[in-house]
């Protein structure tokens, strides 16, 4: 039950694949995940020191949140996904891009204004204040235009392909896309005050648009940072094993159950508002269920190294794949359980929402693509290896360590101020205030920034190897594995 | 059927989009055509021209970031919030402000529980007046004139969305502006009509000009004091 059609077979003649834009994603990739770090680590420690808001209204928390969700979510997660669809699509189908490298400049480009207008905007002052689709009105028509020019790319060069089936990646890249596209468009209709103004008014309304907002907002989560890099798991696991995918079958069946079962899960962000109760109890239902095919996902990826296990104790860049669907499947556990509406009286409106976010985030969505940025940069700089292995297990670790100090702090202080919001005393009034739950999380925003200060490390320790690597220098270092055999 | 989809890319594309579509149809088109999604209540009204605009400023400066307006029905929420949300509350917002994150307080019902002066004191300055906040400080929105002079085209455009503006409330949305940040100027008896229960007065302190801290704390008066409790029936309201 492997899949014969994948990238471990071998076409007789193989093309010269458009690669220039491949790297120029890379290279962006690179660069706004540490501006995304950055800005994170940034507004972690205002919540922690108030005084680095500055007062001033460029640098407020309001304003700079969108920032940081805008540059790791888009920016970051955006330009390593469509950069890896380029690269994935052109050797599963054994054939350049459709349209050209023209073309794929056009999306290169268009994309990373997207990114900057998105980014001076909030910072001067233009928001939605639609979560994760904060863009105004022109921002969004210039990314619908790049978005269908993207999709004619990647469509195209799979109807051109010189293999019979589509691979397994691409049908995730696939639902990716073209969910993305609905779910941009709706969520985003509005009508602008005048055309020459950045003001806009969203059509929908209260809880219409509360609605529409989380079925856009859990599904960017489902479709961007899920399907989209689960495309990524099926590509590069396999490739840095060299095993194939372990279940035609299991891939086949969480590949349908995502895709239908996601849509629906987003009522769960809704849980004892004023959306109707039938609303609630089907988003948590679906959420629930939800469950079983991600860990089928997960399961997939894990046994695809069956026999290749012994891998992980040399290759640091399979550690990092493989511990990101460690934190995919971590993830997608405490997702359902947060959805059941007692769990979600607790943990709604608190940081175990954003540990939850970044367990998913750093560890899933970050880890996946710094293995797939190991694997991509030797490749695509003709370098025979990385500069060195061992930085990247330096990486690893560091970033590791930051995870956990950020994930188990938004724990604490989540379920804390959850507790102490509902506390009553002996005599049945309320027991704290609301600024004295507040006052409570201080060490832990303290705490969280500092694992955010760990992970921004880590990828600057990736930098230097990844740009070392670009010139072609090599370290002379011990291999892993044989020195600890040693000592 | 599997066999056929990952041959046929044509297919395949439709496959997914008629999968993902499902979901979404069902979940938000019942929320449109069902009555009982909202509720029938007295006293929800449009915000006044200085209330939207203020409201305006909330969304730009990304309040929602860290202060819902969306109090569950549990009795610690409602002990220190009030009377839990309604949907009705927010049928006028585009967009919806509900939140998802409470790093501040709730603000759905914020309207009237503090004074003119306190707000202004704590959007310049958090901490003078709650020592542990860790609210950034707004000082620039009482130096800084609210631009409002196109308020009228803000009304047209939210009655294109939706939001049942009359023609005589467009008309006068500048002049309202006038009227409700200074109080004494204007026809205030025909400004009531227009916007019953609205707040009055020069919010700021500062009578010299209309500024965006004085939008700003005319919307936040106003948060969750629109509808009438004492004629509101939940048993009416079973969903």
């Amino acid at each position: 039950m492997t899949d014969q059609s994948g990238p471990m077979t071998s076409a007789s003649v193989i093309p010269v694949y458009d690669d220039e834009v491949v790297r120029k994603f890379v290279v962006a990739t690179i660069f706004w995940g540490v501006i995304g770090f950055a800005a994170g680590v940034l507004i972690a420690f205002q919540l922690a020191f108030p005084a680095l808001n500055l007062d001033l209204e460029w640098t407020s928390f309001g304003r700079l949140r969108p920032v940081h969700t805008s540059a790791v979510i888009f920016a970051f997660g955006g330009n390593i996904l469509i950069g890896t669809t380029l690269f994935i699509v052109q050797r599963t189908s054994k054939v350049s891009l459709f349209g050209g490298s023209g073309l794929a400049h056009v999306v290169f480009w268009g994309y990373q204004a997207f990114i900057v207008m998105a980014a001076l905007s909030y910072v001067l002052g233009f928001s939605q204040s639609k979560e994760y689709a904060e863009p105004e009105w022109f921002i969004d028509l210039w990314l619908t235009i790049i978005w269908v020019i993207y999709l004619v790319i990647f469509a195209g060069t799979i109807f051109i392909r010189k293999e019979k089936h589509i691979y397994v990646a691409n049908w995730f890249f696939l639902a990716f896309i073209l969910t993305i596209a609905m779910l941009h468009i709706v969520n985003n209709l509005a009508v602008p005050v005048s055309w020459t103004g950045a003001k806009s008014y969203i059509l929908w309304s209260g809880v219409q648009d509360a609605m529409t907002q989380w079925w856009y907002g859990h599904n960017a989560v489902g479709f961007f940072l899920t399907a989209g890099f689960l495309g990524m798991m099926y590509y590069f696991i396999p490739k840095q094993a060299e095993r194939p995918v372990y279940s035609y079958r299991l891939s086949v069946v969480h590949f349908w159950s995502i895709t239908f079962l996601y849509i629906w899960a987003g009522p769960h962000h809704l849980h004892y508002t004023a959306l109707p109760d039938w609303t609630q109890t089907l988003g948590m239902t679906f959420s629930v269920m939800l469950w079983m095919p991600s860990w089928g996902g997960m399961i997939n990826g894990f046994m695809t190294l069956s026999g290749a296990w012994d891998k992980l104790r040399t290759d640091p860049t399979l550690r990092f794949l493989v511990t990101s669907v460690g934190f995919y499947g971590m993830s997608t556990f405490e997702g359902p359980l947060m959805s059941i509406k007692a769990v979600n009286s607790l943990s709604h409106y608190t940081d175990w929402t954003i540990g939850h976010v970044h367990s998913g985030a750093l560890g899933w969505n970050a880890f996946i693509s710094f293995g797939a940025l190991y694997y991509l940069v030797p490749k695509l700089w003709g370098r025979e290896r990385l500069y060195s292995l061992r930085l990247v297990n330096t990486h690893f670790w560091i970033a590791t360590v930051g995870i956990v100090l950020y994930i188990s702090s938004m724990w604490v202080s989540g379920i804390m101020q959850g507790l102490m919001w509902r506390t009553y005393d002996e005599l049945g009034f309320l027991q704290y205030s609301f600024i004295e739950t507040v006052e409570a999380m201080h060490p832990y925003y303290v705490i969280r920034g500092t694992g955010g200060v760990l992970f921004l490390i880590g990828s600057l320790i990736m930098v230097y190897n990844l740009v070392k690597t670009m010139k072609g220098h090599v370290r002379n270092e011990a291999p892993i594995g044989a020195s600890t055999a040693k000592a | 059927m599997q066999k056929i989809l990952e041959k046929n890319l044509i297919l395949l594309c439709v496959a997914i989009l008629v999968t993902v579509a499902i979901g979404g149809l069902v979940q938000i088109v019942p929320l449109y055509t069902m009555e009982s999604t909202i509720e029938k209540v007295d006293g929800m009204r449009p915000y006044s021209p200085l209330e939207q605009a203020g409201r305006n400023i909330y969304i730009r400066e990304g309040c929602y970031t860290c202060h819902s307006q969306m109090i569950r029905p549990f009795r610690d929420e409602a002990e220190r919030y009030g009377h839990y949300s309604l949907a009705a509350e927010s049928m006028y917002d585009h967009p919806f402000q509900w939140g998802s994150k409470r790093t501040g307080p709730d603000l759905a019902r914020v309207g009237g529980k503090y004074s003119n002066d306190w707000h202004v004191a704590h959007m310049v300055d958090p901490r003078s007046v709650v020592p542990e906040s860790i609210m950034p400080g707004y000082s620039f929105m009482a130096d800084r004139e609210l631009s409002y002079l196109n308020m009228d085209e803000h009304l047209y455009t939210l009655r294109q969305v939706g939001v049942p503006y009359s023609d005589d409330q467009i008309k006068s949305a500048v002049a309202d502006i006038n009227t409700q940040a200074n109080g004494d100027k204007g026809d205030v008896d025909a400004f009531l009509a227009r916007y019953p229960k609205a707040a009055i007065g020069d919010f700021d302190g500062n009578p010299d000009k209309v500024s965006e801290l004085d939008a700003m704390i005319a919307y936040l008066q106003i948060l969750g004091q629109m509808v009438d409790f004492t004629t509101y029936k939940p048993e009416m309201n079973r969903r």
